[in-house]
């Protein structure tokens, strides 16, 4: 599954890795010495407890926040002050569930949003648009139903056809990393079932996505590789291929407990 | 793009039987696209209806519509219902356009070139639009109290301003006059065309411009468009200019109608106007409505004075007739969205 990819030094440089990444929102310590690596075509999901310091990681990703301390690794190239915008331009797209779409307008209004495309004559290319759109739902979201057309609103749709409209937009402009911060959040099993084959989707069409849930059970099933974020720090990582869930939820209470990933979590699966 | 082709089938939705809903999921799209604008002319013609046959002799005849079509688009500020529903469209209100009427109107008369005050004047009313839009979006105050108080003070300087003393327009007689209230061929007020060249460019702008596109984001999700990197705050500034731009015009056209300046001109403007936009179905939360719906609403709303005075009512039924209608309509489209959002 994951090839080369986790391999630290890694031959064929990563999508992003962040090295010892710090940063204080005054007297708080939100992040201390954290490290992360995205592999390419990899899905990483991040683990951890409220206030753990995910958001925080996931802002200084996308340029919202700006380290204090640490580097941030772009296939390769170390980057400095990393803009909102530079982030974007990069291909880092990150999907919230409540702030991606605008419920009374078009799917094809949505799947464009922001980023529409006009004629020569500085007119809005419709016609282009919503074909293009017709294609996003024939190819990745399968919305076979024919009462569903570029014009439907989303506001119409359920919560995991929402969620593939945000991520085939995402892919659509070429995101190279889609973050996707607590997809499942509010959905039922069903909508949480189609989320996550969205989620797979991002994988199939060759890119990478950092995966935030907190269910334990989604972040395992779909991502390469987990990350386990702890007070600001780094914790640990598993491949979701050696460790089953079992395993996987024994760690995370030891850490809970303990402070540390390792020891006391195979035993305490077994009992 | 080119990656999202390998996507693995996802099933998505449940496949209903093909083909055998498509006729009615057809019927009901369209519904859902062109339910209210067609409410709306439905209520058209069946106000329309009631005053033929109550009063035949008006109804039947050129002269009331030569009419309308003078007063609907300015004295009634049609062209600024328009604008006025990209503002709302956004989702925001502009209550102060009676006043900007009033101080592009003051422009105008103050200008000895009738052709240089008309573009003095239409500036003008385009930066105390954009003012507004820059209280509402760099102090972030609801826009409905903001032009509120705007409002009074534009009036009030206006008032200040010409000593509350009006004057003839005679100084303009000639091209502009004939340009904004000429009658063509003698018969068509040319307040109408301008309507109509108002709506035109206005839809066009609004459905096929990227500059419409994001004040139907901006207005349905804010939070949403700016994360798409939407200027949501240029949108909206962008959309009380033009609201301040066509009140000015529909302050001089009316005043050139009229052939006397009232420093109040505009006083009586705001609540017919602000009828004729959600008349028209446009959601006064913002991210739907047409300007079709404004541009037959605002025609509603002309007609409903003369119609009730022509079918023998006495003018003071307006005020019921007016209300009544609003309300009635009001419901009949929060009925109609509820059915297209299923």
């Amino acid at each position: 599954m994951s090839e080369s990819i986790t391999e630290l030094p890694a031959q064929p440089s990563p999508l992003l890795q962040l090295d010892g990444v710090s940063k204080w929102f005054g007297e708080v310590r939100a992040l201390e010495d954290a490290h992360l690596v995205v592999g390419r075509n990899e899905i990483v999901g991040l683990l951890g407890d409220n206030g753990a310091g995910k958001s925080t990681m996931i802002k200084i990703v996308t340029g919202f926040h700006r380290p204090d301390r640490g580097t941030i690794t772009w296939k390769g190239q170390r980057l400095e002050h990393l803009s909102v915008q530079r982030a974007r331009d990069l291909g880092i797209e990150t999907v919230y569930q409540e702030r991606a779409l605008a419920d009374q307008q078009s799917l094809w209004r949505n799947i464009f949003m922001g980023r529409e495309r006009t004629t020569r004559l500085g007119l809005l290319d419709v016609g282009g648009m919503r074909d293009e759109t017709e294609k996003l739902m024939v190819d990745f979201l399968r919305f076979t139903s024919q009462a569903v057309t570029p014009e439907s609103t989303v506001g119409s749709m359920s919560g995991g056809e929402r969620q593939g409209v945000a991520i085939a937009r995402a892919l659509h402009f070429e995101a190279e990393l889609i973050i996707l911060d607590e997809p499942t959040m509010g959905l039922s099993v069903t909508e949480t079932r189609k989320t996550l084959d969205f989620v797979r989707g991002i994988k199939a069409a060759g890119k990478s996505c950092i995966f935030i849930d907190h269910n334990i059970f989604n972040v395992h099933e779909v991502a390469d590789r987990v990350v386990v974020i702890d007070r600001g720090h780094t914790a640990g990582e598993f491949k979701t291929s050696e460790i089953s869930v079992t395993d996987l939820i024994g760690r995370m209470q030891h850490l809970a407990e303990t402070g540390s990933l390792d020891g006391g979590a195979p035993a305490k699966a077994a009992t | 793009m080119s990656g999202v082709e390998q996507a693995p089938p996802v099933n998505m939705s449940p496949q209903r039987g093909a083909g055998t809903h498509s006729v009615s999921d057809a019927l009901s799209a369209i519904l859902r696209r062109y339910g209210l604008q067609a409410g709306t002319v439905m209520m058209a013609v069946i106000l329309w209806i009631i005053f033929a046959v109550g009063s035949s002799e008006t109804w039947l005849h050129r002269d009331i519509y030569a009419s309308l079509m003078s007063t609907v688009p300015v004295t009634q500020s049609g062209i600024i219902a328009l604008t006025l529903t990209l503002v709302v469209i956004a989702g925001e209100i502009d209550l102060s356009f009676g006043s900007v009427m009033a101080v592009g109107t003051w422009v105008f008369m103050s200008c000895p070139q009738p052709e240089l005050g008309l573009v003095a004047a239409i500036a003008a009313g385009l930066g105390v639009g954009l003012l507004n839009g820059f209280i509402v979006v760099r102090f972030g105050i609801p826009s409905l109290v903001a032009t509120i108080g705007t409002w009074f003070f534009w009036g009030g300087i206006v008032i200040v301003g010409t000593g509350s003393v009006g004057a003839g327009t005679g100084f303009a007689s000639g091209f502009v006059t004939n340009l904004l209230t000429g009658r063509i061929f003698g018969y068509v007020p040319a307040e109408m065309p301008w309507m109509l060249t108002f709506a035109f460019l206005l839809w066009v702008l609004l459905n096929r411009h990227r500059f419409g596109a994001h004040v139907y984001l901006v207005g349905d999700n804010d939070q949403s468009a700016r994360m798409m990197g939407v200027r949501s705050d240029r949108v909206r500034m962008g959309v009380f200019a033009l609201n301040g731009a066509a009140a000015a015009f529909a302050g001089i056209s009316s005043t050139l109608e009229a052939h006397y300046f009232w420093p109040t001109v505009g006083s009586g403007a705001m609540l017919p106007t602000v009828a004729a936009v959600f008349l028209g179905g446009t959601s006064i939360f913002g991210g739907r409505g047409t300007i079709f719906g404004t541009f037959v609403a605002a025609f509603v709303i002309g007609a409903i004075e003369p119609g009730i005075i022509s079918i023998g009512l006495t003018g003071f039924y307006t005020q019921v007739i007016y209300g009544a209608v609003i309300v009635i309509a009001l419901i009949v489209q929060a009925a109609v969205r509820g059915r297209a959002e299923r």
